[in-house]
């Protein structure tokens, strides 16, 4: 499945995959809550930094800049 | 488009060259908390995977001038962090993530074989409890369900944390990831198949 989602099934195995998918309800919604999944993991992605880290980091680069 | 590093590589590569501290600091925005999270399944505390990602974008810094744009930006920048993670990893005593990598990929099926209807069945092999269709994308992309999300790839062993990290959340294609990691590609895919069906389990129990 997840060679599927990736495209590196070949055409042949894309297709034996999509065939056996279509007519099955429980591999078409499992299917479907893996996309979900993934855009989900997806929205994780707007975290922040610990504000000293950044700070310290915006600090190491204005030394870096002097050298 | 994903991000900052993903969007006019060459300007960023340029402005960083050229000391533009503003370019620096949304570069750091846009891939530090991934950072952050990688770091963190190498060592033992987020005290030091905070220096790991100092450490990592200082390094960043001296060799931006020698960058020579083989790989994306991004993928050099996570490869010098999981170089320095690695190390710190390593003088700290702790085991290395992927060093063996078939004991991290974790045993057992990606869905409880309970789901499935036994040999004996007359549709045997078929689901006896499949999924069923997850109604809302807003409750999905709540702020709770991404805590959950966040939790659990915090459990998972951490090569497929790693792995689904940089795929997932961050938005990395596999071969990048391979790179990053100097992993093979098989092995990259079976990581990360294992990461996703452990947080798609996850939502399932949350979203029922």
């Amino acid at each position: 499945m997840t060679a599927y989602l990736d495209g590196a099934l070949s055409p042949r195995d894309t297709e034996r995959f999509e065939e056996h998918l279509a007519p099955c309800d429980g591999c078409s919604a499992y299917l479907e809550q893996m996309r979900a999944t993934i855009a989900a993991t997806g929205a994780l992605r707007a975290g922040d930094l610990p504000p000293v880290l950044e700070e310290g980091l915006l600090e190491a680069f204005r030394d870096w800049k002097r050298t | 488009m994903r991000s900052v590093a993903a969007s006019g590589e060459r300007s960023v590569v340029d402005a960083l060259r050229a000391g533009d501290e503003a370019a620096f600091a949304r570069l750091v925005r846009d891939l530090g908390p991934s950072m952050l999270r990688v770091a963190r399944r190498y060592v033992e505390t987020p005290a030091v995977a905070e220096e790991v990602v100092q450490e990592a974008w200082i390094a960043v810094l001296d060799g931006i001038d020698r960058f020579e744009a083989r790989s994306s930006l991004k993928t050099w920048i996570f490869t010098i962090l999981t170089n320095i993670a690695k190390t710190r990893a390593v003088r700290d005593g702790r085991t290395v993530p992927f060093s063996s990598i078939g004991a991290e990929a974790g045993e057992g099926p990606s869905v409880a074989p309970d789901r499935f209807l036994g040999k004996d069945a007359r549709f045997a092999g078929h689901w006896a409890a499949p999924p069923e269709r997850w109604e809302g994308a807003d409750r999905l992309l709540a702020r709770e369900t991404l805590a959950v999300i966040d939790r659990e790839i915090a459990k998972l062993p951490p090569a497929q944390a790693i792995v689904i990290t940089m795929r997932d959340v961050e938005g990395f294609d596999a071969e990048d990831v391979c790179n990053a990691l100097d992993i093979s590609e098989t092995n990259q895919r079976v990581l990360l198949h294992r990461a996703r069906s452990a947080v798609r389990q996850a939502l399932e129990d949350y979203l029922r």
